[in-house]
């Protein structure tokens, strides 16, 4: 028993001493002058770019290091969510969505870049496309500044439209989409006549799914949070949606979002598209497109709105909870700069430039020569939609695909799911929207005044 | 007749063996291809080989996420053992007190699902100051495997002859002789067996992984996930991490392989 004592007290020193070594190990650190920045970020091709050139500010800033953990998008969301909300303070600067950036502003999670941005006098915070810009702010303070930026457009492939004996317009309407993709398909000259996102997911079919519904007059919600889903407007458009896939869309359509339909298009498998305006940059490369130089750009289609298209993007922001503000704002001021779009055309070539975050961007000769296919109609885009009342009706928040509420993730998913199962013939397009209406009205309820 | 029945059931086999593979074969041939050779409709059997996209991949810096996980796993590996060995000896061949009722806490320890716990471990990791700490980390994984680990070790335990126990107890064998020299030797393939998987568990975790570190000390699954480009071509260079991320544990399968049939074949006997 004596001896299990001692066992017992040799035991909970070890356990007392290693706890308290790594303790001690986590808290070594470098020497306080230098800094290491850590920043989260999503894996896409504007941000491995960053990575490849901070050593640039690196030289500039001997001092500052960063360390870039790229994450994949949703991994991004729940690693990010976590140490924001949790005050954790692990990451000096994140990469948010535009979805994200007004909600954490107002939970007093992100710090205001107001000051910074306006105590540079070369940053020029006005050239920020101003959609993007309104959609970072609230109560006109700032919480994020793009380095990324999108619309969705129409991308077509003038040489199959032209053996199916079709045209499309600069300002396309649905119709007119339909009607073209239905030549394709009925004289065989693709697989399918166009490609759409069915993929369940509030970011991946309700994405164009929504901009649909919008300009067919529908909406998630009214003036006074009372659910849309499924007035009569949102099921024409999600109908209109179902029966083009049905009549001239791919094959099992609910497995396809950007990736898939990219694919699809670039094989020549399908006629048009209708997705992120980024899309265009990557089917014109032609080292991996063979398609590039064969396609046609066009405004997102429309129904019963002047415009549609979405408005996204990928910003950069700094946690309240980062121990390393100053520094965090100058690595976000940099790389959000128009010094650094010079930077990643001269070094990495110009159709690498970030899109759709500046103005000035679509000004720069070199760039306007190299993306001369894509780059006029992205800021036309960009410029013209409105994320304040995207569709026929006015609504109580700022956002095109999305509703700036924490609920409508989840919201977006499950009825995405509905949808999606009445995309795949499983269930009938009311059943799906009937029970969306329940699940939307749930959300809406906890904003009512 | 038999004939046929028996070139019957060995082609099922190889067609059942072949499904289970392909994906992984897929998988490897990817690895090799360009992204355009990789994203082609239909998808290309013969192409021109590149080692490009390991490139890419080592260029992102694999390496230290892969030490991360190896440290992770092997410690927590060696750390269950520890703990399971006694632990599931005392559970089978010196039953303690109230077997079952300990059982039946081990296992239930497993009944929350990672997610409805998280936050409170990441808060606790956070009070601690140890976050993004590759020791944390791998007491947690040694935390989450022990229950199995001495579920499987007590199957194992059981099957051990109670006459060879007996006969070293009459040799004059003590405590330590009659588990090290007796009892241990007969129940090696059932401690590779537990072994391997607890290392396959604490290398493919992915939740606590993705939240409870960052950069220093973050492993291999989420540093994968990584490559999954929600505006572009993908595939390819996923392919290439995802091989070198199976090697270690094909490798440690196949060298463990005699022993491990044995000790699935083991535990399965009752």
């Amino acid at each position: 028993m004596l001896l299990t004592k001692k066992r017992a007290l040799a035991l909970s020193a070890i356990l007392a001493t290693s706890a308290l070594a790594l303790t001690g190990c986590s808290g070594a650190g470098g020497a306080k002058q230098d800094v290491t920045l850590t920043l989260a970020t999503v894996s896409n091709p504007q941000m491995k770019d960053m990575e490849e050139l901070k050593g640039e500010f690196e030289s500039a800033n001997p001092s500052i290091k960063v360390n870039f953990v790229q994450m994949e998008e949703g991994d991004l969301r729940a690693a990010v969510t976590a140490d924001v909300a949790s005050g954790a303070g692990q990451y000096d600067i994140v990469t948010v969505g535009a979805y994200e950036v007004p909600q954490w502003g107002a939970n007093g999670w992100l710090q205001d870049l107001t000051p910074a941005l306006k105590a540079d006098a070369t940053y020029d915070v006005e050239d920020i496309l101003p959609p993007v810009r309104d959609a970072l702010s609230v109560d006109g303070k700032q919480y994020a500044v793009p380095f990324y930026g999108e619309s969705s457009i129409l991308m077509y492939n003038k040489e199959m439209l032209a053996a199916a004996g079709v045209t499309i317009s600069n300002n396309p309407t649905w119709q007119e989409v339909a009607t073209a993709a239905q030549a394709v398909k009925d004289q065989g000259i693709a697989d399918s006549g166009i490609c759409l996102r069915g993929k369940p997911g509030w970011g991946d079919l309700f994405a164009p799914l929504t901009t649909v519904v919008q300009t067919f007059g529908g909406s998630w919600y009214d003036m006074d949070w009372n659910a849309q889903v499924n007035s009569p407007e949102f099921t024409e458009a999600v109908t209109f949606y179902k029966d083009l896939l049905a009549n001239a869309g791919q094959a099992d359509p609910v497995s396809y979002s950007f990736t898939e339909c990219l694919n699809l298009l670039q094989e020549g498998k399908t006629a048009m598209w209708y997705d992120a305006s980024v899309a265009a940059s990557i089917l014109e490369d032609a080292k991996t497109s063979k398609v590039a130089g064969k396609m046609g750009y066009a405004h997102a289609p429309t129904y019963k709105t002047a415009e549609s298209g979405w408005l996204w993007s990928w910003n950069l922001a700094v946690p309240e909870s980062s121990k390393n503000k100053e520094a965090a704002d100058k690595f976000v001021l940099w790389a959000t700069s128009k010094d650094y779009q010079q930077l990643v055309g001269k070094t990495l070539g110009w159709t690498r430039v970030p899109p759709g975050a500046r103005i000035s961007t679509y000004e720069i000769p070199e760039y306007k020569e190299a993306a001369a296919a894509f780059a006029p109609i992205t800021l036309e885009v960009m410029s013209s939609v409105n994320p304040s009342q995207p569709g026929v009706n006015p609504q109580p928040w700022v956002g095109i695909q999305y509703v700036t509420i924490p609920e409508f993730q989840d919201v977006g998913n499950q009825v995405a799911q509905l949808v999606a199962d009445a995309i795949a013939g499983r269930i009938s397009v009311a059943d799906a929207l009937n029970k969306g209406q329940e699940i939307a009205q749930k959300a809406g309820d906890a904003h009512k005044k | 007749m038999r004939r046929f029945k028996s070139g019957l059931t060995t082609t099922i086999t190889w067609i059942l063996v072949l499904l289970f593979f392909f994906p992984i074969a897929w998988m490897f041939m990817t690895a090799f291809k360009s992204e355009a050779d990789a994203a082609s409709i239909p998808p290309k059997f013969f192409f021109t080989p590149t080692l490009d996209q390991f490139q890419i991949v080592f260029d992102r810096g694999m390496g230290s996420f892969l030490l991360n996980s190896f440290t992770s796993s092997i410690a927590s590996t060696l750390i269950v053992l520890l703990l399971a060995i006694p632990a599931a000896y005392a559970l089978s061949i010196r039953p303690v007190k109230k077997v079952q009722d300990s059982l039946f806490f081990f296992i239930s320890t497993r009944f929350m699902p990672v997610a409805a716990s998280i936050l409170p471990i990441f808060f606790i990791l956070k009070f601690m100051g140890l976050l993004d700490n590759i020791t944390a980390l791998t007491f947690l994984y040694a935390a989450m495997n022990l229950p199995i680990a001495v579920w499987m070790m007590r199957s194992f335990f059981n099957e051990v002859p109670m006459e060879i126990i007996e006969a070293a107890q009459i040799d004059g064998a003590n405590f330590r002789t009659e588990l090290v020299k007796v009892v241990l030797p007969i129940v090696v393939p059932g401690i590779a067996a537990v072994a391997l998987i607890c290392f396959i568990f604490s290398w493919n975790e992915y939740f606590m992984a993705l939240l409870l570190t960052t950069d220093t000390a973050r492993t291999t699954p989420p540093f994968l996930a990584s490559f999954v480009d929600g505006r572009g071509q993908f595939l390819a260079v996923l392919s290439a991490a995802s091989t070198i991320a199976v090697l270690p544990v094909i490798i440690a399968g196949w060298a463990a392989q005699k022993q491990l049939v044995r000790g699935l074949a083991m535990g399965a006997v009752k």
